[in-house]
């Protein structure tokens, strides 16, 4: 037999050694120091069998950590008995409503603890055995029920010579159809129960057809008068059949039953038999079944006629061929049409009923238990184990992160990867994790977990990651998790960290190679535009902006303070551009005094823009220089590079015209000439 | 010295506590350890540096190892204190506190010289 495991939660070691000497014969004993520990360890998953906690505790208490066991629901599957020296009454109460099993007080008894675990364990063992017991018969029972209505209602078919599928059918059809008529009106009162209830009622429709003689009932011809008469007997006959029995008739499925055997041959205009019945006078049950029936026996094969196509039968009908029928029904039928077709095309009508059996059990058992089930948590499980499959095909790390309590959990591929537990409490003070990246990688990143928003729940970061000795270019993409308040509170983050060192080397030694322009040594046009592309490529998802800019009127500056004082100003520009970007923007001379900027924005990109372009009028020497620019956003204009530049330069073009000394941003009505000519190498004024 | 003697030098019941832990050599084991928690030492300096929360939890985890141990003295003394820093300082947690160290080192001389003649 498994051994049982036990937490035994308390601050004091020699607390814990002792009640650790006292179980660890018969149990396995793990321990933890504080709450937030024991949190972790049940979270994990690691099959806990009880738990003993303490309640003065630092981190979080006994009582934070009942609270959190109920608002995970594992109070009810995980025993929790208090051991503590804090044995006020009030103590004892708050711990038992927040669903403690058993309160031992200090100084504790080794035969008393040891009684009060065992006893504990039984107690929920049991219970726990109860809770599957009733599962399996629950399921067992409508299983066993269904099974005798196949037997009999087969018998029925066999004597009527029709296919074994026409139940089957029958039964799927009104499940169907029933499903899409709640949707459309709550006038029948049907709950999912009324609809399976009805559904296997549904087998019977035919029963009364036992009572009618071989000879009329298996007639190859065309039936006389006389003999249709006696065949239209068959829905009283089997009424009365179950109108006889001498037990159960309180139940919902002979109720059902008997309104369907009678009435399934009724129609909506009271032109049916066998009373005539008018529109809703016709219990809901048996207009569904006529309506199943009819359709199915029309597309199905029979001695005196050949299968009709869906199509065909949907069509016929409507047309109103086979009598009248509740128009809502009508439209359930057409309506879905294709899901009726596939239904019976692929006889899954089985499988359909057995999982509608499966959730009314679960439903039941819901209702008893007022959570999630077994098999609710085998199938969550199953969903984790996909997850952390798929995570570990894509090589990405996952984590999550959670603020209260403050813990983060990396999925297991990561956490190996990365030389890290799984579980991390306390994030912020966790040395191991803080020294994955430097403090202002930190700092940013919180920053902007803290800045979004449920409508801008996503962070993106580049950055540079160390474990096992090297350290490597990563992105961080994470999402931000809100409760459902009406004020949603931030409640942590998943995230992925995925390795894009090799793409970031390359980008890397591009630069390197990159020649740049020897006066300002900024990038000239070549490099800058492989790299504007390199960066547009790696990170389509990110705002871009290009500023083509112009000293106005450089000529005259030249003309009247020679060709030194006006490369002087070409440095203090490009001085002045690399110190008014970010280090990951990129500045280019494009030639002579054509200059431009590529900028990555996430928040007012105007404003941006507005101190960039006060940066770069400045004077020098006693001479004044301003600047020209023109901006293309890459949301406006998409992220190629020729779409950025010719944008801009249409707007640099449109603000030279307006009279120099300003910036302009693209707009779609500028059209128009280039203000340069060509897209050359670098050329100087010299 | 016997664990017997012990006892007696540092206000214990031994008597108590077999009754509950059943094995001597359980309760000599633990009762060795007993030194090296480091409540004790938490709690003067939480104490000092006015920290009346921490000083409660280190307060309440020695009254609990004396409870579990039968120490019969300091856990009186510790009980006393842990009352006087529940929810904040009480003016007679000063006093108390002179008391714990007094019960305290009472507890772990005789401890001490108990290891000392094993």
């Amino acid at each position: 037999m498994q051994q049982n495991k036990i937490l035994i939660v308390d601050d004091s070691e020699m607390n814990r050694s002792i009640l650790a000497d006292m179980l660890s014969d018969e149990y396995e004993i793990i321990e933890a120091e504080d709450g937030i520990q024991a949190l972790a360890a049940l979270q994990k998953g690691s099959g806990v069998s009880l738990v003993l906690l303490d309640i003065v505790m630092p981190n979080l208490d006994g009582f934070g950590v009942l609270e959190a066991m109920n608002h995970n629901q594992w109070i009810k599957d995980t025993p929790v008995v208090i051991i503590s020296a804090e044995n006020s009454p009030e103590h004892m109460e708050r711990a038992y409503s927040l669903g403690a099993a058993d309160f031992i007080t200090r100084p504790f008894d080794a035969l008393i603890v040891q009684r009060r675990v065992v006893n504990t364990l039984l107690l929920y063992a049991k219970q726990k055995r109860l809770v599957g017991m009733v599962e399996e018969q629950v399921y067992a029972r409508e299983r066993q029920g269904d099974m005798m209505i196949d037997i009999l209602s087969h018998i029925v078919e066999f004597r009527n010579g029709e296919s074994g599928l026409h139940i089957l059918h029958v039964r799927t059809l009104t499940d169907l159809l029933l499903n899409c008529l709640i949707r459309k009106t709550e006038r029948y009162h049907l709950t999912m129960e009324d609809i399976a209830t009805i559904s296997t009622a549904s087998a019977l429709h035919d029963i009364g057809k036992i009572a009618i003689d071989d000879k009329i009932l298996n007639k190859p011809g065309r039936l006389t008068p006389e003999e249709f008469a006696i065949m239209k007997t068959h829905a009283a006959m089997g009424a009365e059949m179950l109108e006889k029995l001498a037990e159960h008739q309180e139940e919902p499925l002979v109720k059902r039953a008997f309104e369907i055997c009678r009435w399934h041959h009724e129609r909506w205009d009271g032109r049916g038999y066998p009373d005539g019945l008018k529109e809703d006078d016709i219990p809901i049950a048996a207009q569904v079944v006529a309506l199943a029936d009819v359709y199915d026996a029309l597309t199905s094969q029979r001695v005196y006629k050949p299968p009709f196509s869906h199509e065909q039968a949907v069509q016929m009908i409507l047309n109103g061929e086979c009598g009248a029928f509740n128009p809502l029904l009508l439209e359930c039928l057409s309506e879905n049409a294709e899901e009726v077709h596939t239904a019976l095309e692929n006889e899954s009508g089985r499988d359909l009923r057995q999982k509608k059996l499966r959730g009314i059990s679960l439903e039941t058992l819901k209702n008893i238990d007022g959570g999630a089930s077994q098999r609710t948590l085998r199938l969550l499980d199953r969903e984790r184990m996909k997850n952390s499959f798929y995570a570990a095909l894509t090589e990405a790390i996952q984590f999550e992160y959670t603020v209260s309590p403050p813990m983060v959990t990396i999925s297991s591929w990561g956490a190996r990867k990365l030389g890290l537990p799984e579980i991390i409490t306390n994030p912020r003070q966790d040395a191991a994790l803080q020294n994955l990246l430097d403090t202002n990688t930190w700092e940013e990143l919180s920053q902007r977990l803290r800045a979004t928003t449920p409508d801008h729940p996503e962070v993106r970061l580049p950055c540079q990651i160390r474990y096992d000795g090297a350290t490597r270019w990563h992105r961080v993409v994470t999402r931000s998790l809100w409760s459902d308040d009406i004020e949603p509170v931030f409640e942590g983050a998943l995230g992925t960290v995925v390795d894009i060192h090799d793409t970031h080397q390359k980008m890397q030694e591009l630069e390197q190679k990159a020649s740049r322009d020897p006066l300002t040594g900024l990038l000239n046009r070549a490099s800058a535009k492989e790299q504007i592309e390199l960066r547009t490529e790696n990170d389509p998802g990110s705002h871009f902006a290009l500023a083509e800019l112009d000293i106005d009127d450089f000529k005259k500056i030249n003309d009247r303070y020679g060709h030194i004082f006006g490369d002087e100003i070409l440095q203090e520009l490009g001085r002045r551009m690399k110190s008014s970007v970010r280090r990951s923007d990129i500045c280019c001379r494009a030639g002579g005094e054509e200059f431009f900027l590529f900028l990555e924005y996430n928040t007012d990109i105007e404003k941006t823009i507005d101190r960039i372009w006060h940066s770069l009028c400045f004077e020098y020497k006693g001479c004044r220089v301003t600047i020209s620019m023109g901006v293309a956003l890459g949301e406006m204009v998409g992220l190629s590079y020729d779409a950025l530049y010719r944008a801009a330069d249409l707007a640099l073009y449109k603000a030279k015209q307006s009279g120099k000394n300003q910036y302009i941003f693209y707009d779609p009505t500028m059209t128009g000439t280039l203000s340069t000519p060509s897209a050359g190498g670098p050329e100087t004024e010299s | 010295m016997t664990l017997k003697e012990c006892y007696t030098a540092l206000g214990g019941d031994l008597d108590d506590v077999l009754a509950r832990l059943r094995s001597e050599r359980m309760v000599q084991k633990f009762v060795l350890k007993f030194p090296e928690d480091g409540s004790f030492d938490l709690l003067c300096d939480s104490f000092a540096q006015g920290n009346w929360e921490d000083a409660f939890r280190a307060s309440h985890t020695i009254k609990g190892m004396c409870q579990n141990l039968s120490f019969t003295a300091l856990g009186q003394s510790s009980h006393d204190l842990t009352e006087a820093l529940r929810g904040g300082k009480k003016p007679e947690a000063d006093g108390l506190l002179v008391k714990v160290k007094e019960d305290y080192r009472r507890t772990v001389e005789a401890i001490e010289a108990l290891r000392a003649s094993l």
